[in-house]
């Protein structure tokens, strides 16, 4: 029983990393950029969510909606002013623009909501169904977190594989320079992108913090790397990889504190990533692009 | 003079430094014996070389292996943590001088043996696999020195990776680490003068490294693996020792830090990936692969932050801002075309300060 | 290479101006600066704390609290006649971050410093504080290598080894539980120096500690393992050694596991029914060490906290009040000493530390305060319980 504890709960835990991770893999399979300020466009949307919905009392699905507009918004604009300028630079010049905006929301942050923590309330208020006589329960945000990211993955895949403007960003995502050529607009392609992105971060906000309920302006950082590792777990670019990534990594961190050591977790998580990318060097389900000679 | 033409661009671009370095050193240490330099600015000094050491390091690693490394502040953490753990060790054994000299071999090798033990996994991958699984490396090594608790009294050294209480130790002893409060009381040794001597040998050992025949492999290798391996190069081995000596020159700038501060703690400002993005942010902003640069943007960098302080609490909000903007400035290409159309291009700004230095 | 040679150019004129800055920087001002108007010499006093990053919550009570103290005894006429002028500077709870701020506060002219907040950067700074001669009153950094070896440096608020007895003492004297858990922080100075003192206290208290787990700095969004191995453990009473916005996920994360043992913290849980829209009904019946209760009747805490309110916004919490009564303390010890902002830093120094191990201290972190030549407060921390939603005296 402990065992089946232990799981649920890292499959909480692993359904937020995914939520974010599909963001992550998104604005890096077509946009091939690592955006760092990702993990802080989600606290920007948690903080939305917060406003709304304990500030004016609007009701939850209101709140999101709000916060899904403010942070596609959000999303592009910061797309327009600090990455779209650097379209042609070097890869490594947007990563660094993005650890600057970045810092900027956090700082952003800061100034506007002010450094205490705020307590989130749950947008779920479904308490969940508690199993064999009750030793066993399923919060019901970890059921609306998961199954959030399985409809999510599915949009995803979806408008990617059928629609007009997901089938641009395969080929924005195969090759820019033939992509243009096909009459593509790449930049509006790659706005969408983050558009999207930035949309499902307002998502990954809200369900985050109704899972881990303290709010400071510096809460989107960490869960943000650690949705990055988990991208890359699961082979980044790849949308169900990202799911799967970020399952696997909540379950092995929850597994390591609960048998192993709770001082080592997160090395034991890392080291486990290291050993799965050694043996399988481009994540769980990358592609292997084999460089022509 | 005519020598100094005779050589090739990189080097007369490398004794440029060196000399802007020097006469930097003589300016700081006159205005420093003056009495005109402020404590700010005289407690900045060996940071900035520390840091300016580790970005040469990353830069070596990104600008000619060619490899995103985000775990170079784990290098700088084992340089950092062995030396100082050395020095409190044999605090009342070895005297001074000598003492400094180990440690500093010790922080310099141990840093090479981690790079080099991780190297040899890491190089396997190549792009964002292999600078995820260096930030893996980083946030290890961080995560375990917080748990390592470490005391020396007259039966020995204890250790543990658990708490103080289960060392045993004896109420004379000492601790060396203490967990996540880490190593407190690491003798004050580096001065200005070692912070400036070090990094200028490694300028010299890197440019001597990039114009070596490995280097020139190295770079052969980076810019492409396969037509390198063609023609019979042992890849491996080329990037592995590219990498070690990478690592070794950020250990360097940990010995110097740690070397710098009473209390030294591992934590994600100041060993993690925060600090690893940072020093990457240094490399991108100097310019890849170019070492004089890394060292520029590292000082400025450094200093920016200090110098903003009159803002309160606008400060790091303005501080990144400047990032982006200056990011935007050196990088972006519509701007550098328009910089080209308004006589804003290297040669015009260096004109125009070469004037100014003339007027001052 | 063009490129990359005028980026170096451009760093090199940045750099260049940079320098001609730091030329004259003695004389730039910090943040929230009060400085006396009429030219005559005054106090100078320099804070330092986080401000910006993960810890800024407990840095900027600090120094909203500072300030209002300043204001206060400025508006009452100063100590001995001269007013006050108060330099904060930020450190983001990083050492050398901190050493820079001091190094800041240093060239403005500092001559005491009410600081560090957080352990780690303390222990950095005292050191310099030491070299120094710069009197020190650190309003919340608890650990006890801040004051060890360091006989300038004085604390406001209770030691780690104070606390994590008392905590012990407590719990084992009122019978609140045989079987302990224990949920700390691994990655932070204050967390595993309050549990490592409360484990060696609780073995000769004969508490039996079930269990012991940790989270990292890293990974503090999570705690459903740690509470699920105590409560398989058998834990009756957790013992949380860490501040209020962790605190508060764990309260939230047990009461949704069912699981309901006595909850047990120290001081950084003060601060826990100011989080907004925090569910207060969570923390009923949370213990707590605080010297410090922002709905306490007596007339100063209120007078504070109005105050407090009406300038800043937000209760104050533990961190604030310590902070607050540092500057009183500091009045205190300088009128025992007699002294004019003319003395160097050395005499103040040594004139202060010989006042403050003198004087006696009723504050609203604690009345009959008085300090020891370690540099330790001699104010007993004392538990409270949280009863509908407010502090209730546990005694």
């Amino acid at each position: 029983m402990g065992f089946l504890t232990y799981l649920i709960n890292g499959l909480s835990l692993g359904s937020v990393y995914a939520l974010i991770a599909l963001g992550y893999t998104m604005v890096y399979g077509i946009a091939k950029m690592l955006n760092f300020a990702h993990g802080d466009v989600i606290m920007i949307g948690a903080y939305m969510c917060f406003m709304c919905m304990s500030n004016s009392g609007m009701p939850a699905i209101v709140s999101i909606v709000i916060a899904i507009v403010c942070c596609t918004a959000l999303g592009m604009v910061i797309e327009k002013i600090a990455y779209k300028p650097l379209r042609k630079a070097t890869n490594l010049a947007v990563l660094i623009t993005a650890i600057g905006v970045s810092y900027f929301l956090q700082n952003m942050a800061l100034m506007i909501f002010g450094s205490n923590p705020v307590s989130f309330t749950s947008v779920i208020s479904w308490e969940g169904i508690s199993l064999a006589g009750g030793n066993l329960k399923i919060a019901g945000n970890t059921i609306v977190t998961i199954i959030t990211c399985i409809l999510i993955m599915i949009a995803l895949v979806w408008f990617v594989k059928n629609t007009k403007p997901g089938q641009a960003m395969r080929a924005v995502s195969e090759d820019r320079d033939a992509a243009t050529l096909m009459g593509i607009n790449v930049n509006a392609t790659i706005s969408l992108t983050f558009a999207i992105g930035s949309g499902l971060a307002a998502i990954a906000g809200a369900l985050l913090c109704s899972s881990y309920p303290s709010l400071t302006p510096y809460t989107g950082s960490m869960p943000g790397i650690k949705a990055f590792t988990a991208a890359v777990f699961g082979g980044i670019g790849s949308i169900p990889g990202a799911l799967i990534g970020g399952l696997l990594l909540g379950v092995i961190e929850i597994l390591a504190r609960a048998y192993i050591s709770s001082q080592l977790a997160d090395a034991i998580v890392f080291a486990v990533l290291i050993i799965v990318l050694l043996v399988k060097p481009t994540g769980i389900l990358g592609k292997q692009i084999k460089e022509k000679v | 003079m005519n020598k100094y033409k005779k050589l090739n661009k990189s080097t007369q671009k490398l004794i440029r430094t060196i000399c802007v370095i020097a006469v930097l050193y003589v300016v700081m240490t006159i205005m420093d014996g003056t009495g005109n330099l402020s404590s700010l600015m005289k407690g900045l000094l060996v940071p900035v070389c520390a840091y300016s050491l580790v970005a040469v390091g990353l830069n070596l690693c990104v600008g000619y292996l060619g490899e995103l490394s985000l775990g170079h502040a784990g290098f700088m953490c084992v340089g950092a943590f062995s030396s100082a753990f050395f020095s409190r060790a044999f605090q009342d054994v070895i005297p001074d001088v000598p003492r400094f000299i180990l440690a500093l071999l010790i922080g310099t090798v141990v840093a090479a043996l981690f790079g080099f033990l991780i190297a040899i996994p890491v190089l396997r991958l190549s792009g964002d696999y292999l600078a995820i699984v260096t930030l893996a490396f980083g946030e290890i090594i961080k995560n375990v020195i917080n748990v390592m608790y470490v005391g020396m009294d007259s039966k020995g050294i204890h250790f543990s990776i658990k708490d103080q209480l289960s060392l045993g130790m004896e109420p004379d002893g000492k601790m060396l680490i203490n967990g996540p409060q880490g190593i407190t009381g690491t003798p004050r040794q580096s001065t200005f003068f070692i912070a400036v001597l070090l990094l200028i040998l490694a300028l010299v050992v890197v440019h001597n490294f990039v114009r070596s025949r490995t280097g020139r492999a190295v770079m052969a290798i980076r810019d492409n693996q396969i037509a390198a391996e063609t023609v019979g190069l042992p890849v491996t081995k080329y990037k592995l020792v590219a990498f070690t000596l990478s690592a070794a020159i950020a250990g360097v700038g940990g010995v110097l830090y740690a070397h710098n501060i009473n209390s030294l703690t591992a934590t994600t400002n100041n060993f993690g990936y925060n600090m690893s993005i940072m020093i990457l942010v240094y490399v991108v902003l100097g310019g890849i692969g170019n070492f004089s640069g890394s060292v520029i943007a590292a000082v400025v960098l450094t200093m920016l932050p200090e110098l903003l302080r009159g803002l309160s609490t606008y400060r790091m909000l303005i501080y990144s801002i400047v990032l982006i903007v200056l990011m935007l400035f050196n990088w972006a290409p519509g701007i550098l075309k328009w910089r080209d159309e308004h006589g804003l291009t290297t040669a015009a700004i260096v004109g125009r300060f070469k004037k100014k230095k003339e007027v001052r | 290479m063009k490129k990359k040679a005028l980026s170096l150019a451009l760093c090199t004129a940045m750099t260049a101006s940079l320098f001609v800055g730091c030329g004259n920087s003695s004389s730039s001002t910090g943040s929230s600066e009060s400085v006396d108007t009429s030219g005559e010499a005054t106090w100078r006093i320099g804070g330092i704390g986080p401000i910006t990053g993960g810890a800024a919550q407990y840095g900027q009570g600090v120094m909203n609290a500072i300030q209002l103290a300043v204001d206060e005894v400025n508006e009452a006429g100063g100590i001995n006649g001269y007013q006050i002028s108060f330099n904060f500077q930020d450190d983001e709870a990083d050492q050398q971050k901190s050493v820079n701020a001091y190094n800041t506060l240093k060239d403005w002219g500092m001559q005491i410093l009410e600081g560090t907040v957080t352990s780690g950067a303390c222990q950095a700074v005292a050191a310099e504080t030491y070299a120094d001669r710069i009197f020190t009153l650190t309003p919340s950094a608890s650990s006890t290598d801040v004051t060890n070896g360091h006989d300038n440096v004085y604390q406001v608020c209770f030691s780690d080894p104070n606390q994590g007895g008392v905590s012990a003492d407590y719990i084992a004297d009122n019978g609140l539980a045989t079987k302990v858990g224990i949920i700390y922080d691994s990655s932070d100075p204050y967390s595993t120096g309050v549990y490592q003192n409360f484990a060696t206290e609780a073995q000769t208290k004969g508490l039996e500690i079930v269990a012991t787990e940790a989270f990292t700095a890293d990974s503090k969004t999570d705690f459903t393992t740690q509470l699920q191995k105590c409560k398989d453990a058998g834990a009756e009473l957790l013992f949380l050694p860490f501040y209020y916005t962790e605190g508060s996920i764990v309260l939230t994360q047990a009461n949704k596991m069912g699981y309901a043992p006595t909850m047990f913290g120290v001081d950084g849980f003060d601060g826990l029914l100011g989080v907004e829209n925090f569910d207060v009904k969570l923390a009923e019946n949370v213990y707590l060490l605080t010297p410090f209760a922002a709905d306490a009747d007596d007339e100063a805490t209120q007078k504070f906290v109005a105050a407090y309110e009406e300038k800043f916004g937000g209760t104050p919490n533990q961190f604030a009040a310590d902070a607050y009564d540092g500057i009183y303390i500091l009045k205190a010890a300088l009128e025992d000493a007699n002294l004019t902002p003319d003395a160097s830093n050395e005499e103040i120094c040594d004139a202060l530390i010989a006042s403050i191990q003198k004087i006696s201290y009723d504050g609203l972190t604690g009345e009959d305060m008085t300090w020891n030549d370690k540099g330790e407060v001699s104010k007993a921390p004392k538990a409270v319980i949280i009863k509908d939603g407010a502090y209730v005296s546990a005694d």
